[in-house]
Order: C-alpha cells, then structure tokens, then sequence
C-alpha cells in the first residue's frame, strides 16, 4: 500500500489548481475529468431527477438533502487532507460516534463542555495517530484501523456498553443542530464555513503546498525541507478535530448521544473523497471534489428514495458501483495522462 | 513510506527483542494467556468451554486465511465481511434447490466477489484498499437487496454442517482445520505459493522475471473471497438464518488483526499460516478472558487495539 509509482504530475504540488498552458487538449480534458468529474455528474444527476421526478428538485428536497449529508461533508474535509497526504484515516466513524456520546454527556454542564470535550478528546487521539504515523513510520492505515477500535471501545465504555443513550440537556447545544438560518440548519452554514476555510488552507497556504508536497513524495518533500513529521500530524489532528466536530452536532440535532449510528461512516467518507477526484495515492485532488461527491451520494439516496419501491441497500449497491467506475476511470485517465 | 522512517540499525538488544517478539510474540501471547486462564478462570479446562472457543473462532481463523494470502502480496481485502454475507444470503436463496446446490451457489457468489476485486486490482491497478472498499460497500448491498431481512430455515444437512460433531469435534472446526492445512501446503509447497510470495516481495521483479503477476493476484482475491464464502456459509448453517444485515460485520477488521497480529508483514512478501490461526486465537482468547473475568466488551477492544499496534510495531523493527 505505500509503495505509489508517482508521475511528475502528482510530485508537483497543487497541480490540480493549475490547468496552464502548453498541455495538449487530451490532457485538459483528462484534467477537467479528474478534477471536476464529480462536480459533472452531480450536474447531470440533478438535472436527470428534476426532469424524472416531480418532487425531487422542491426547495424542500434539495435542503433535506444538504442537511442530511452536511456531516459527512464535514469529516470528509478532514479526511481529504489526510488522504491528499499520501494517509488514510480509518478513525472518523468511532471518533463520530465517540463525539456524539461525550457530547450528549457534556451537555449537561453546559454548553461549553458539550463542545470542548469531545473536540479535545477527538482531537487528542486525532493527534496521537499523527505522531504514530509520522515518528515511527507505521502504515496509517493500521494506526487508524487500532484508532478505531480503541475508540469503539472508550466509546462502550462511556456509555455503559453501548446501554445508556445520553440525553442533550442544554437548550443551546440543541439549537446548534436544529436552529434555522435562512432555510438551512446551523450545520450547514458550518460545513460551508469549513470547506472554504479547508479550501483556503489547501490552496493559498504554505502548509496546504506542504500538504500536496508530502503525499506527491514524501522523499522529495524531506528533501525540499519540508517539516513532514509537524504536517502529518496537523494533518490526523484537523480530521480528528472535524470528525469530533461532526458527532457533536449530529448528538446535538438528535439530541441524544446514539451510539449505534456513524459505525463504517469511514467508508462512506472516503468513498466520497475518491469520487471527488482526490487520488487515494496522495497528492493530488481538492475540496471542490470533496464536496460535490458528498452531495452525489446524498442525491443518490435521495433519488432511490424517490423511486420508492427500492429500498436504501440499493443505494449501497449504487454506491458500490459508482465507486468501482469512478476508480477505473481514474486509471484509465492516469494512463492516458503518463502515455500523452 | 515504512522504508522511508525506518533508518538503517544496528542490530542491538531492542531489535533483536522487537525480530523475536515478531517471530514468536503471538505464540508466547497465547501460551500465556491460556496459563493465566487455566490458573484464574474456574472451568476453563472443560472440554464443553474449549468447543464453544474453538467453534467461535472458526470463521474468523477461515477469513483470515484469505486475508494472510491477499497480505501477502502486499494487498488487503476489506470486502470478506461483506461477502459473508453475500454468501448467507445465496444460501437462502436457493435452498430450495437443496443443500448442495446452496452452498455451491454461496460459493460461487463469494468466488465471483473476488474476482471482481482481483480484476480491479490486478488489471486496471485499482489499489486493494479501494478496490475492496467498493466491494465491501456493494456486496452488502446486493445480499442486503436479496434477503431484506432476517430469514429463518430449518434444513437438515446444514444442521449437521453447523452442528454435528465427528469424534468430538465440532464440523465447523475441522473444517477451519482442514483449510488451515491446505493454504499452508499451497504456500509452502506448490509454485502457485512461491509465486504469490515473490509478487508480495517485489513486484515488478516479478514481472522481470516472467511471472503470471496478474493471474497471481486475481487467484489470490478469488481464495479469499471462496473462503470468506465459507465462513458465511457455515455462520449461517450454525444460526440456522440469514441476517445479511449483520453478518460478517466487521470480520475484515479481525482477520486484518489476526493476520498482523500473527507476524506477516503488511509490506507483503510473506504468509505466516499458522501465525495468522493464532492470531486469531489470541483475540478470541482474549475476549473470552475478559468476559470470563466480568470485564466488558470496551475493554477488549481497546485491547485488541494495543495489541495490533505492538504487532505492528515489531514487525516495523524487522523490516529495519
């Protein structure tokens, strides 16, 4: 899994940002797919199930929808960071979890507790992995994969095995998942806030070049002097930050800390992270994509709910699918990309 | 990135401590925790307690089998939860048609699985990770689509698959035996095993060198998915019901433990067969252990997360 034969292309950092001259057509358009694929096909999804579906394109619909998919769109901020890296973080749906129930449980001190402790317990695992990975070398997807079971369980232990659902006690914790602002709830106005914030860092900072830098090649990026070891673990901290973030406003919109939901949510995030475009081998890939992936998934759910007689394990086969051809594609794309 | 942090040593006390403890900790570890057990535990010594344990870990040590050699060269299959139940749900599906022709059916699906993930990742060059991740997401939605919900049967040749017992022990049992035979023999003794532990090893040499690479790798993905069908079906037998659902959920996780746990380096190159079985046994042992001494289920897994983390950290001071 850490053995990547790495193109020129993905060495640079932040290439994707760039679509500069002296490229051949060929290239541009593979470029445009890569980058902007997902975006493309949530446009034609879209439109496909305005035009099939009478009650799809309703204001109501469309807010359903961006509400319901706005916390994976927040771990997926954190996870497309670590994956741009070169990492992967199998951690988030415990961590999600995790957050929920020491939210749920925090809130009965108050507002201000149910929001530091579970983000300065995510966090603090978040950025224990980091030193994991980055001091000793150990493939990040086995610290994440023993970060996830050891918050599964700190998780069961909290809640007494997984018995005692935790109730939010604290009117202003609730309204911070469930308020309204201009038809969107809070959640949503803090995933857009998040992602141009991510999107600032990744793009226009020093530490976001780094980012691209390390998970293009971490060799070159030792050798450039880039700090790897301080950006890897910021790196496994913002996830583990975000997806703590995440849990707390999902405990506070249901306002109880369920202990049995966001299980296997890792896979849903990076499935989206990849159909975003961004490149599972590291340096390459953005935010934009990030995005627009998550919300392909929730259009897809919300189109199979449409069709009604289906049931959601068809979403997962659709899903699956859409995952599988998004990855060949991506080959094919870098193939033709290395052969122009 | 491994070879990357891990700077030359010398071969002082710690690294050879860290090379014995890879070679020999997953041995040493069950060896100790079945003292503790026989010294603290009352009743562990009853052959009724040693049949539970040992019919418990059958499917995990049988997925974990698949995992070892998918490791092996260097890959990961998360998908072997997902095909479980897959395999469950064909049972059900086609039961009608008798025993046999379920479980052949099972089979089949669990084998087609594999070859799915092989043929991403062998000829497109997909990444294992992901490659099995959309697997993983897929399949369980397929078997989820075949069987929407709990479905009980009552058949009798799979009673006696899942129940019966030949001379004291438990079917389930010797089959998992049988297996962990088998794959041991295909590793070390046929060309099919030499060539999937230098795919594992080094790649593109491989390739120099004129090995099937390919058909190496889709061969590997369709065992795994052929003994993850296994497992499902014998899971199912042993409930008598398919809960597509719930079956299988998370055994990537065990068998990815198991496996690492028993010393193969997740950097590929080598199968440790009888490692990855007491791998597998560890856990299970540990579990037992800690309900038998009234801890709960959050303390195992945080555990087994220390344990994978040691596991691996010794085998980082061996690659060194």
């Amino acid at each position: 899994m850490t053995t990547t034969t790495t193109t020129a292309a993905d060495a640079d950092p932040g290439t994707d940002a760039r679509c500069g001259p002296g490229m051949s057509r060929r290239e541009r358009i593979g470029h445009l797919l890569q980058h902007h694929g997902a975006l493309m096909v949530l446009a034609v999804t879209v439109v496909v199930g305005a035009l099939v579906f009478d009650s799809f394109a309703t204001p109501q619909n469309a807010a359903n929808i961006v509400v319901s998919s706005s916390f994976l769109a927040i771990v997926a901020i954190g996870m497309t960071f670590v994956i741009i890296s070169g990492g992967v973080d199998l951690s988030v749906g415990s961590s999600f979890v995790l957050a929920g129930v020491l939210a749920a449980y925090g809130s009965r001190y108050g507002l201000l507790v149910a929001l530091l402790l579970p983000l300065s317990v995510c966090g603090a695992i978040g950025l224990v992995q980091g030193l994991i990975v980055a001091r000793t070398g150990m493939a990040p997807f086995i610290v994440t994969l023993a970060g996830l079971l050891g918050m599964r369980g700190l998780m069961l232990a909290v809640s007494d095995e997984g018995a005692n659902t935790y109730l939010v006690q604290n009117d202003a914790f609730s309204a911070l998942g469930q308020a309204s602002f201009l038809g969107l709830t809070v959640p949503v106005w803090i995933t857009l806030g998040l992602a141009l914030l991510g999107g600032v860092l990744l793009q226009r900072t020093g530490f976001g070049q780094n980012v691209y830098a390390i998970g293009g090649s971490e060799e070159a990026a030792v050798l450039m002097g880039v700090p790897v070891t301080r950006v890897k673990v910021l790196v496994y901290l913002i996830s583990g930050l975000l997806a703590g973030l995440a849990g707390a406003l999902n405990a506070a919109r249901l306002s109880s800390g369920v202990t049995i939901l966001g299980a296997g949510m890792e896979l849903d995030v990076i499935a989206a992270v990849v159909i975003g475009g961004t490149l599972l081998t590291g340096g390459s890939g953005g935010l934009i994509g990030t995005m627009a992936g998550v919300l392909l998934l929730g259009v897809i759910q919300s189109l199979i709910n449409q069709i009604g007689v289906l049931t959601s394990s068809f979403q997962q086969v659709v899903s699956g699918a859409f995952l599988a051809l998004v990855v060949v594609a991506q080959r094919i794309l870098h193939r033709a990309q290395r052969l122009s | 990135m491994a070879e990357l942090a891990a700077a030359p040593r010398v071969w002082g006390g710690r690294a050879r401590l860290l090379a014995w403890l890879q070679e020999y900790g997953v041995y040493a570890s069950v060896l100790a925790l079945l003292l503790f057990n026989v010294v603290f535990t009352p009743h562990f010594l009853e052959v009724a307690n040693f049949r539970t344990q040992l019919i418990q870990v059958a499917p995990v040590v049988i997925t974990s089998l698949g995992m070892a050699l998918v490791i092996g060269t260097e890959g990961i299959d998360l998908s072997v939860g997902a095909v479980m139940a897959l395999a469950s749900a064909m049972v059900v599906l086609y039961l009608g048609y008798g025993a046999p022709v379920a479980i052949v059916a099972a089979l089949i699906a669990g084998a087609a699985a594999g070859a799915a993930g092989g043929a991403l990742v062998a000829h497109v060059g997909v990444q294992p990770i992901v490659a099995t991740l959309a697997l993983l997401v897929g399949v369980r939605g397929v078997a989820n689509v075949l069987v929407p919900q709990l479905t009980e049967f009552r058949n009798p040749t799979l009673i006696t698959l899942g129940s019966r017992s030949v001379l004291g022990l438990p079917l389930v049992v010797i089959v998992a035996a049988v297996l962990t035979v088998l794959v041991a023999f295909l590793i070390k003794r046929t060309i099919f095993g030499r060539q999937l532990v230098a795919v594992g090893g080094n790649r593109a040499a491989s390739r120099l060198s004129g090995l099937p690479v390919r058909r190496v790798l889709v061969t590997v993905y369709v065992i795994s998915g052929l003994l993850a069908a296994v497992a499902g079906v014998l899971a199912t037998s042993r409930l008598q019901a398919s809960d597509p659902t719930s079956l299988g959920l998370l055994m990537e996780l065990s068998a990815i433990t198991a496996v690492v746990v028993g010393g193969t380096p997740l950097t590929g190159g080598r199968v440790r067969v009888l490692g990855t079985v007491m791998g597998a046994l560890l856990i299970q042992l540990l579990q037992a252990t800690l309900i038998k001494h009234n801890l709960p289920q959050s303390w195992t897994q945080m555990v087994q997360a220390v344990i994978i983390l040691a596991a691996v950290y010794a085998a980082r001071g061996r690659r060194a």
